[in-house]
């Protein structure tokens, strides 16, 4: 039970990652801690509700069925619209990134839960996993023909020579970007959240304490910390949209990439 | 602010060093990797195998239903509308057969009635000519009555003064007389 003063103020607490129970195989610490819980957490949730949803199934659907419906409605049109009807071969696989990580996120809104996508190595795996399926997809599906993705058709010989290395290293960006957008984007919004938090309750503190006039700046404190909740609220869903919408827009280029 | 958290059992050893940055602390980087792969691959599995087929499976047969029911309604409205035709066509037909009917009707009593008035006219004219042929004879009888007695009172007048006349010179002479006056 840490509620001394300094961790209650120190933001970066609520990233830490801890064991709650030990295991190694072949010497590599693979502990279940509490990051691994929370995406156990989120992981169960989604099985759950659309289990649920789609084993009900029923024809005139219930609340949480047409929320589900929605869900697979929504998903499917972005694939849909973004990488064409060859792209819905792919939609389980975005469907799962996209709850994947909204789930992860919105369960970092709750006070107190641990929020798994403001770790780099999570975003960092999920982007690469996103990356991999595009080139080997890519590759698999159109052979050499992948790489005109390097070189648009239509453009003069000299051109080449300044556009191929553009066009690579975006490609290179862009497991790097989709990682870190969603991990500094959960980071930095919890970060703020815990310091207006603890802004506030500190300035509580001293109020009851004495000095009346900190209560006010407290309250304002306090306001803005439940402006800034509702902001996160909205950005731990744009994220998870933009994170799906990115890996539909890669998915793409595997499918079609002389577009 | 641990005192929800479920770190606080474990909260010791090599993760608990605060100055370090977490998310850059290598140390849990395995075990991270470890259990998003499996937690990922099991959403993964769940949901592509099982989940998502029998959702899309509910979509598709709602918009299935929804598809019937509107071709069945549209069905059914064309039916009407073909009901609605027929029954206009029957009601023009009937109306046509009624207005033939009632001009026959009349057809008939009209020619009934000028069959009766002819008939009627007919037997009038028979009548009246009967009458008027009764009226003449009649008439012949009472003049020739009429020459008889004016025949034979000539005779007797002038059989009484003395002058005989034979009767055939009597009738001439009333004959010579009606005849001026005549």
């Amino acid at each position: 039970m840490n509620l001394s003063f300094h961790q209650m103020a120190d933001p970066m607490s609520q990233f830490e990652v801890k064991k709650l129970f030990e295991l190694q195989i072949g010497g590599i610490d693979l502990s279940f801690t509490n990051t691994a819980f929370y995406m156990l957490l989120g992981v169960s949730l989604i099985i759950i509700f659309f289990g649920l949803a789609a084993s009900r199934g029923k024809l005139i659907p219930s609340r949480s069925q047409s929320i589900a419906e929605i869900g697979y409605g929504f998903v499917a049109n972005m694939v849909r619209s973004t990488a064409g009807e060859e792209g819905l071969k792919f939609f389980p696989f975005v469907f799962t990134l996209f709850f994947f990580v909204f789930f992860a996120n919105m369960i970092g809104m709750v006070p107190y839960a641990f929020t798994t996508t403001s770790h780099i190595i999570v975003t960092g795996a999920l982007a690469l996993l996103v990356i991999s399926i595009v080139i080997i997809y890519g590759l698999y599906k159109n052979g050499l023909k992948f790489f005109k993705l390097f070189a648009p058709s239509g453009a003069p010989f000299f051109i080449y020579l300044i556009l191929v290395p553009i066009e690579v290293i975006s490609f290179i960006a862009r497991p790097v970007t989709l990682a870190l957008r969603l991990f500094a984007n959960m980071l930095a919004g919890h970060i703020m959240l815990k310091l207006f938090a603890t802004f506030a309750a500190q300035l509580f503190a001293a109020a009851l304490a004495g000095t009346a006039l900190l209560g006010v700046v407290g309250v304002l404190a306090f306001a803005m910390g439940i402006a800034i909740n509702a902001l996160e609220l909205l950005v731990a869903g744009l994220q998870a949209y933009i994170f799906a919408i990115l890996t539909c827009v890669y998915l793409n280029d595997a499918l079609h990439p002389s577009h | 602010m641990n005192f929800l958290s479920l770190a606080a059992p474990a909260a010791n050893g090599e993760a608990a060093g605060g100055a370090s940055f977490p998310p850059f602390d290598p140390w849990h980087f395995p075990s991270q990797l470890f259990w998003l792969a499996i937690l990922f691959g099991i959403l993964y599995l769940a949901l592509s195998r099982f989940i998502l087929p029998k959702l899309g499976g509910v979509i598709e047969n709602r918009e299935d239903t929804i598809a019937d029911s509107l071709d069945e309604a549209a069905r059914l409205n064309e039916q009407s509308k073909e009901a609605k035709q027929q029954q206009d066509l029957a009601l023009a037909e009937a109306r046509g057969k009624a207005r033939d009917t009632a001009d026959k009707a009349r057809e008939k009593v009209e020619a009934e009635i000028a069959a009766e008035t002819a008939k009627v006219d007919a037997d009038l004219g028979e009548r009246l000519a009967e009458a008027e042929a009764r009226i003449q004879t009649l008439r012949t009888n009472a003049m020739s009555n009429v020459e008889q007695i004016a025949t034979s009172a000539t005779q007797a007048m002038l059989g009484r003064l003395g002058v005989n006349v034979t009767e055939a010179d009597a009738r001439q002479a009333v004959a010579r007389n009606t005849q001026q006056e005549g």
